[in-house]
């Protein structure tokens, strides 16, 4: 599963953790998460999220 | 200066600073001041839309008692956190015990974060709607337009956009409208704004602009919270938005350097030449001598930078390190740039220089040129080819 970055401000999801908060189980993966997920940080889209590249 | 009536039952109650002359502590310098607006929209409820920074507070609060007694306020409407607007609030909260605030969650966040006070608060979100008797309010989230907590308000009846920030010039003047001003002022403040503060944000703004024009909502007028309210041509500032959130470059190119005891200035005005004598606009800007803000807006249309600094300990001057942290902010899209620099011994500027360009995101398009101490005849003619070779790249 990989991991995303919020491309405005650098926020990054991780399907292991999840965003409980606002009710997504750890274990989701990216793909997974509702359309209409936005980032906790500071709420854009999706749309924005980047996938990080793993080194 | 009275309350004005901006349309029927609607008032500008807001402050004129005429004299600030850097703002957002010092990222950005307003040297022809700014404004705060606030409305205040008359109706069976009435509501307030925004503050101004707290220093206006008792300025607002008098233009308000012209139109009514602020205890009737029934509801504030807060677009966002950011001082220069909520700045009034706890001021107007005193008089207006009752007055409900109308935010986005995030706006609630970060209003508590600020003032700390027991207020009364109504959440809402994209799509939302507030009645207030003829008139009905609508609520645009607009997420890092340009912060978090950002929203816009639409009067659904009277089609008046207010975004907040979105739109706005730090512009004072006693005028109120787009038609009452210098055409050339108005826009040289709205590139300004969107360079200083919107350019990493492009892509959120044309998204945000193509859900407005999917709503298909008509905007007859545009009432910001900074500067002239948009009346008649708000499509020329929505155009304006859109070229620059596409990234749209002239042929142009800007140069910028700092230097010490001038051999990097000789480099620069070399280049200059080159960049010229190839047939390309550019602008020379010596770091030290022109306000970072406005190189900034230059940097807007152009779509090449030339970027010059002298060593020093090994690395750039800290002058040239703050504007490239900016830079690094802005992550300009679209764009070229190449450096260069004079140097004693070791070195280092430029590769500084160079690493900072690719952090920010613009593509380096030749290699950096150097000189030891003072350029010679010689590698002047080379800054002079550099600048040529550099201007084709624009074209
Ligand atoms: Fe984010
Ligand atoms: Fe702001
Ligand atoms: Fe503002």
């Amino acid at each position: 599963m990989d991991k995303y970055r919020c491309t405005v401000c650098s926020y990054i999801y991780d399907p292991k953790i999840g965003d409980p908060d606002n009710g997504v189980k750890p274990g989701t993966p990216f793909e997974n998460l509702p359309a209409d997920w936005v980032c906790p940080e500071c709420g854009v889209g999706k749309d924005m999220f980047e996938k990080v590249s793993e080194v | 200066m009275p309350a004005i009536q901006i349309y029927k039952d609607i008032y500008w109650v807001g402050a004129i600073d005429w004299n600030v002359r850097s703002f957002h502590g010092h990222t950005y310098s307003t040297k022809r001041g700014t404004t705060y607006n606030a409305y205040l929209i008359m109706d069976e409820k009435i509501a307030l839309v925004d503050t101004v920074y707290g220093p206006f507070s008792d300025e607002m609060i008098e233009r308000i008692k012209e139109i009514v007694d602020p205890q009737k306020i029934d509801y504030i409407i807060a677009n966002h956190v950011e001082t220069d607007h909520s700045g009034a609030l706890p001021a107007i909260k005193k008089i207006a015990k009752n007055a409900k605030i109308i935010c986005s969650a995030k706006c609630k966040d970060g209003l508590s974060r600020h003032y700390y006070g027991n207020w009364d608060y109504q959440i809402v979100k994209t799509g939302d709607t507030l009645k207030l008797g003829k008139k009905t309010l609508s609520f645009l989230e607009a997420p890092m337009i340009h912060w978090p907590d950002s929203m816009f308000t639409y009067l659904v009846e009277d089609q008046i956009l207010m975004p907040n920030d979105a739109f706005g010039q730090h512009y004072a003047t006693s005028k109120r409208f787009d038609d009452e001003v210098n055409q050339f002022e108005l826009m040289d403040e709205a590139a300004k704004y969107y360079a200083n503060i919107l350019i990493p944000l492009g892509s959120l703004i044309l998204k945000k602009i193509q859900e407005v024009q999917k709503m298909n909502i008509p905007i007859k007028m545009i009432a910001p919270s900074h500067g002239i309210i948009w009346r008649k041509d708000p499509a020329k500032i929505i155009n304006a938005y859109i070229d620059w959130a596409s990234n749209k470059t002239k042929p142009k190119a800007v140069v910028v350097f700092e230097t010490m005891w001038g051999a990097t200035e000789k480099m620069a005005r070399k280049i200059t030449e080159g960049v010229t004598d190839a047939g390309i606009e550019v602008k020379l800007f010596d770091l030290n001598q022109t306000d970072r803000t406005e190189i900034i807006k230059e940097m807007l249309d152009a779509k090449g930078y030339l970027i010059g600094c002298s060593t020093h300990d090994n690395d750039m001057l800290p002058n040239m390190g703050g504007f490239l942290t900016f830079l690094k902010g802005l992550k300009p899209k679209n764009r070229i740039a190449a450096a260069f620099g004079s140097y004693g011994w070791a070195g280092g500027a430029v590769k500084g220089i160079e690493e900072a360009i690719k952090e920010s995101g613009v593509e380096l398009a030749q290699p950096s040129i150097s000189a030891r101490y003072v350029p010679d005849e010689n590698e002047l003619k080379n800054c002079y080819e550099f600048g040529k070779e550099f201007a084709k790249k624009i074209k």
